[in-house]
């Protein structure tokens, strides 16, 4: 029998099949931030339950926090922050809080100490736990009931999945980086498109990858509908698991975590490299993308009447004109963060944009540095020098900030932002807020040109 | 047995929500989220196509119009329920009260989320889909009925049937807490356990 990589991540963790069509899967590893899990710790309260195993639980401060300072930016904010303290405290849970040297997004810091490795299962109550896929881990997004579940029992209620096989072949051209390889995929495969699927991500393009871009394209498979995501290990991943607080301690052997050669998928897109090209969104949905050298659609690209009111909402909310060129789109903001592309790779790539040049007059530019290792990396490479002196914020504290605008880094309504985030969605950075999606180094471009701008054009 | 009580058909006004890929963001906005408990989100379900800015009703909003004041049942666009986890979102609708979304494909923690709050997501055709569009948009205020045990839905003229795995229908059907059913498997995790290696088991540094 051969099977893929998702399968065989799936029978590892299985418990026992259920009456009704579920089986119980193990959590290996299960982490929590401070927004979606407090009604789970008092769901345990209620029900009179312990933690089934404290160790194997993480908790980390990112949603709600400021990124200007330690300091919580209101009361209500405070109270949840205090409160997965408590709840930690109470259950015996490590807790990585505000002023940590190990605190940070939830998926940036995870990798930093070396807590992901082939073979494993992580939940966690943030949809973008798909990140983990790049390490050949089965990782994927639960609610606040599941991470009540998760606590309790160390299990999870689950039904296996379909499998898709996105394969990127042949070499992507200079300038063109991982979030748009993955913007692409978005773009084919539509925004719910792989609903119901575990996604596997294969081709030259993607094995040609480092790490930090694995990471950007397994994180926004949910983007497309994917519950998990996932890439072969290989040497590249083996090699990016030393050095970390953790490393060395934890090894899921028995199996070669890739698909087994000759394995079926249920669906299989392929996709050439050669064809990708620098994305922007224009729209309200992550599938809605164009080339930064391409024009916003117009109501001619369209048959059905549907597409053609979907489209004339997007553009009457984004503020945009039918055809108009992508790079006459002027911003406001721009923003360089989130668990998708706030590495230190990252903040490399729009560094070298920005080394030499100044932010544009009006243009309001942040860089939130994933964690707070990543911040200090950062700062002894020189980075933040760069930034600064380019007329960009550099906050010293981290957290998802802008890019769900829980905290106080909010976007104004019909405030235009060129961001490296993940959602594009109505309101997401704020009320009215209108928000281009796109890799770190073009939100550098844009943040210098004052409009959207080609990465190639910058020698 | 933790069953809750057996809830087998639901009926109500279905209201059509026909624009693709609503979001949980905008099924409940980010401002609502800084809360410890459950309650108190009913107010912010859908909150910005209900409200204008001022906090005022819009009026062109379909759950502003009579009669789908009093719907209690979503027809909804292909993708409902994309994006971030938040479970929020489900609770919110369920306060509202939502008791059932129909639509061709939901997205994943979402469908999970729902069936956990007792939230009913029947699955059917874009043709049967674009159909019950059709049939709660209409003002008569008639009734969509959705039988849980025989995969029904009825408005009308129409009967079609739906999917929905047979998971998700037990459980809204028996209304039970999987927490406390999955712990009578505790000697089985156990076993499991116990089959994992020290390298297999992870343990945070605190």
């Amino acid at each position: 029998m051969t099977r893929t990589l998702y399968d065989k991540l799936v029978d590892n963790h299985k418990v026992c099949d259920l009456p009704d069509g579920d089986m119980l899967i193990y959590v290996d590893f299960h982490i929590m931030n401070e927004y979606t899990s407090p009604q789970a710790f008092s769901g345990l309260a209620s029900k009179g339950l312990k933690v089934w195993r404290p160790e194997a639980h993480l908790s980390v401060v990112d949603h709600v926090n400021a990124t200007r300072s330690v300091e919580a930016p209101d009361a209500q904010s405070k109270l949840l922050i205090d409160n997965l303290e408590k709840n930690c405290t109470k259950h015996q849970i490590a807790f990585y809080g505000l002023g940590d040297p190990r605190q940070g997004i939830e998926h940036v810091i995870v990798p930093e100490q070396g807590l992901v490795v082939p073979g494993m299962l992580i939940a966690c109550g943030d949809s973008h736990t798909t990140t983990y896929g790049a390490f050949g881990a089965l990782g994927f997004g639960i609610g606040t009931s599941e991470v009540e579940h998760v606590l309790a029992t160390q299990t999870l209620r689950y039904k296996r999945m379909k499998t898709m096989r996105v394969t990127i072949e042949g070499t992507t051209a200079p300038g063109v980086t991982a979030k748009d390889i993955i913007m692409k995929v978005v773009q084919v495969v539509g925004a719910g498109g792989a609903n119901g699927f575990a996604v596997e991500f294969a081709g030259s393009a993607i094995v040609g990858l480092d790490m930090a871009g694995r990471m950007t394209v397994c994180n926004m498979a949910v983007e497309l509908g994917a519950r998990a995501a996932l890439i072969a290990a290989d040497e590249i991943t083996e090699a990016a698991l030393k050095g970390y607080p953790h490393s060395g301690q934890f090894a899921f052997r028995g199996e070669s975590w890739v698909s087994d050669p000759r394995a079926i998928f249920d669906e299989e897109f392929t996709i050439s490299g050669a064809d990708i090209e620098p994305l922007i969104t224009w729209g309200t949905s992550p599938d809605q993308s164009v080339p930064i050298t391409s024009n916003v659609p117009s109501a001619l690209d369209y048959v059905s009447p549907k597409a053609k009111a979907a489209l004339e909402r997007a553009l009457q909310y984004m503020g945009l004109s039918e055809g108009q060129s992508a790079q006459s789109i002027k911003i406001d903001t721009a923003f360089i963060g989130s668990c998708t592309n706030s590495r230190i790779e990252d903040l490399r790539e729009a560094a070298k944009i920005l080394e030499g040049r100044q932010v544009a007059e009006g243009v309001e530019a942040i860089v939130v540095p994933g964690s707070a290792m990543t911040r200090l990396k950062a700062e002894s490479e020189g980075l933040r020098a760069i930034f600064e002196t380019a007329g960009f914020q550099w906050r010293p504290e981290a957290g998802c900030s802008m890019c769900l605008a829980m905290n106080d880094d909010i976007a104004m309504d019909g405030e235009r932002v060129a961001s490296s985030t993940n959602r594009n969605f109505e309101g997401r950075q704020g009320r009215g807020a209108r928000t281009h999606l796109m890799s770190p180094a073009m939100v550098a471009a844009a943040a210098v040109c004052g409009h959207l701008a080609d990465i190639r054009d910058f020698k | 047995m933790k069953d809750k009580g057996m809830m087998k058909t639901i009926k109500g006004i279905a209201a059509p929500l026909p624009l693709a890929n609503i979001d949980t963001d905008v099924i409940m906005p980010k401002r609502f989220l800084i809360t410890i408990t459950r309650e108190g989100l009913a107010d912010g379900t859908f909150a910005d196509l209900r409200f204008d800015a001022a906090g005022q009703k819009r009026p062109g909003f379909i759950l502003n119009k009579t009669p789908w004041t009093q719907a209690t049942i979503l027809v909804v666009g292909d993708n409902f329920g994309c994006g971030s986890s938040r479970e929020h979102a489900v609770w919110g609708m369920r306060q509202l009260p939502i008791d059932a979304c129909i639509g061709t494909g939901f997205a994943g923690i979402f469908y999970d989320n729902a069936r956990k709050n007792g939230l009913a997501l029947p699955i059917v055709s874009p043709e049967v889909r674009d159909s019950l569009l059709q049939f709660s948009n209409n003002p008569s205020g008639a009734e969509i009925s959705i039988n849980l045990e025989r995969r029904m839905i009825t408005a009308g003229e129409i009967s079609a049937p739906f999917e929905m795995d047979d998971a998700t229908r037990t459980a809204l059907i028996r209304g039970r807490d999987d927490t406390l059913d999955s712990l009578d498997y505790t000697s089985v995790i156990r076993h499991f356990e116990a089959g994992l290696n020290e390298r297999m088991r992870v343990s945070v540094i605190k």
